[in-house]
């Protein structure tokens, strides 16, 4: 995965993220390889557990420590990495330059501060403003995500999910964040407001400029809303590549198993199909490649063998040997 | 919010209804003959007759209940005691600034000391300062305050000879009593603080604040704090409540003239009307210490004071 260093505002190399517990390490993100262009939205999909949250807290090195440890990698950011920086600077760069929207507005906001404050207290962390300018910097963004100005001094238990939700996508980019993570930002709302919470995030992005990972279970929201796309499964990238190129011709055996389960409305269908076998307990993963217990394609070498990122198309990439080969290209 | 403090208050007169009848008559139930308490064995039976007449235990049990009902309410006077022969609500009125100052400085104490170990404990869980405070808990709640009492005064008062034994009346002599009577609520309000706040510091609106780039420090004090703090002020409330009315031992060991060594007095000596007054006193206070706590719970948390609007 190449591309021109000066245009990746995020370049994540090697990343390993272990969980360290009495019971065992859990190996939610093993040599994780992820590229993100400046502008750009990409979509991160995966099943629970295959360490796209982890992710996604290692880039603003908010971890859970212990039992979160960053056994090894980089993390670029603006050509910088963020694993070697103080404490002092990651604050400077939470929420002023990456900022983070979490999957659960119900419980995502200080239930006992009203929501201009919450918005407020982001700006003046990171812009020189006096109180009450923040606040009415915080309004005039509530405003933009479509919160009227006579609801500002209520407080969360006084909004419902979607507007909850609204209130914290005002707080992500109320500091004009190079980078918004966007963590399964609609999961727990239900599917009319989903919608309407997605375009708003669409549009805001495209009027700041903000480059946007969202981690989602959803490939129909990577298909709206993604440039790229990355697959991952039990703590590694399988398959990455622009949104359209992979949803025509979806190649890593575990990507065409995901679309495989996604029931099509035209056509008639008694039973879904499913991945057979389990997501590996990430505290015992299988060798070689992580997903080869449950592949058909599976050869010998794979159970020895960790597969790397083979470019089977311009600026599409699959971590599987076997289905490279057979598409001439290893 | 105004409805509400008053629907709150008048709730209160059940309540006190309540207690004075359970007090009544739980007294009226107990053996003993207090005309007799009261003129001694020798008492001829026309002057135990006259006696009974004159403080109308001879009335019929409902009777004696009302009347003494009506006079509370309507003058304030809960009776006159056998002994002393002087108003109940004097004597109590005399001894309850004792009772009020211990467990106001036992509560100071308790939250003083017990807010800042229980937060230290949940930063820090697993730490050797978390064991260790944790252990310092068990200890104090599991101590009877007399033992904690005696061993205080041996250690102090006898052996190091800082600190006066008995008495309330100088800062030095306010320490041990306070000490030993905040011990267990310490204990209760270190407790309830780590754990609140070890649940709070796993919200996820504290990761948000951290997403925000907010420094640790405000994290914790300011956006963790206030909500862990709902709990711990029920409690407080509650343990104050318990302090008012569960000083008797400690004002008995370090022979403090409060509220509570006056009815252990008033119940050695049978002296109905003290005992009544001073549980229906007791009662009162809990009472209002409860409604100032619940006041208090709907200013800190705004999802309570929006259920009263």
């Amino acid at each position: 995965m190449t591309m021109n260093a000066n245009d990746l505002l995020l370049d994540i190399r090697e990343l390993t993220i272990h969980y360290v517990t009495d019971n065992g390490t859990v190996h939610a993100v093993e040599g994780l390889n992820l590229e993100l262009g400046r502008g750009e939205t990409l979509g991160l999909v995966g099943e629970t557990g295959a360490g796209k949250t982890t992710t996604a807290l290692g880039i603003t090195r908010l971890l859970p420590v212990p039992p979160g440890v960053v056994r090894g990698g980089q993390i670029l950011f603006d050509g910088e990495d963020v694993l070697l920086k103080d404490e002092e600077e990651m604050r400077s760069i939470r929420g002023g330059k990456i900022a983070m929207i979490f999957q659960d507005p119900m419980t995502s906001l200080n239930p006992v501060m009203t929501v201009d404050k919450q918005v407020a207290e982001m700006i003046k962390l990171h812009r020189k403003v006096s109180e009450s300018e923040a606040l009415e910097q915080a309004a005039e963004m509530l405003d933009l995500v479509g919160i009227r100005r006579e609801r500002l001094r209520d407080y969360p238990h006084q909004f419902s999910g979607g507007m909850k939700q609204r209130v914290v996508i005002a707080i992500a980019l109320a500091c004009d964040p190079k980078l918004l993570i966007a963590d399964e930002p609609t999961t727990a709302l239900d599917v009319t407001i989903q919608a309407q919470v997605l375009e708003l995030m669409k549009n805001l992005k495209r009027q700041f400029g903000t480059s946007m990972i969202l981690i989602t279970h959803d490939l129909g929201i990577v298909a709206e809303t993604c440039d790229k796309v990355g697959i991952m499964y039990a703590g590694r990238l399988v398959e990455y590549g622009d949104t359209k190129s992979l949803y025509d011709n979806p190649n890593h055996p575990y990507t065409v198993g995901l679309f495989k389960s996604v029931p099509d409305l035209e056509e008639d269908c008694d039973e879904l199909s499913v991945i057979p076998g389990l997501m590996p307990d990430p505290m015992d993963l299988p060798s070689g490649c992580a997903f080869h217990p449950r592949c058909s394609h599976a050869e010998e070498a794979c159970s020895r063998e960790r597969p790397v990122m083979i470019e089977i198309e311009p600026g599409h990439f699959i971590a599987c040997p076997v289905r490279a080969r057979a598409l001439g290209k290893a | 919010m105004i409805r509400y403090i008053v629907r709150r208050v008048l709730f209160l007169i059940p309540v006190l209804v309540g207690v004075a009848f359970c007090v009544f008559t739980l007294l009226y139930l107990t053996p003993g003959d207090p005309a007799r308490m009261v003129l001694g064995d020798l008492a001829t039976e026309s002057a135990l007759q006259e006696f009974r007449a004159k403080e109308g235990l001879d009335q019929p049990y409902l009777v004696q209940f009302g009347n003494y009902l009506y006079k509370a309410v309507f003058h304030g006077d809960i009776g006159r005691s056998y002994v002393t022969k002087r108003p109940v609500m004097s004597e109590i009125l005399v001894a309850f600034p004792y009772t009020l100052k211990l467990a106001a400085f036992a509560m100071v104490i308790a939250i003083l000391v017990g807010v800042p170990c229980g937060i230290l404990s949940a930063i820090k869980q697993y730490s050797i300062f978390d064991t260790l405070t944790m252990i310092f808990a068990m200890i104090g709640l599991s101590m009877p305050v007399f033992w904690l009492g005696l061993l205080l005064i041996i250690l102090f008062s006898v052996h190091l000879r800082w600190l006066p034994s008995s008495g309330f009346d100088t800062f030095q002599a306010m320490i041990l009593p306070s000490v030993a009577l905040a011990a267990q609520s310490i204990s209760m309000v270190t407790r309830m603080t780590r754990s609140s706040m070890l649940e709070v510091i796993r919200a996820d609106y504290i990761r948000t604040a951290r997403s925000k780039g907010q420094k640790e420090s405000i994290v914790i004090w300011v956006h963790a704090l206030r909500n862990a703090l709902i709990p711990v002020v029920t409690l407080c409330g509650l343990q104050f409540g318990h302090l008012l009315s569960g000083a008797i031992l400690t004002e008995s060991i370090f022979a403090i003239p409060g509220v509570g060594r006056l009815m252990v007095d008033a119940i050695k000596t049978r002296d109905y009307p003290m005992v009544q007054g001073g549980v229906l006193f007791v009662a009162v206070a809990f009472s209002i210490v409860n409604l100032l706590v619940d006041l208090l719970y709907a200013y800190i948390d705004p999802r309570i004071k929006a259920q009263y609007r």
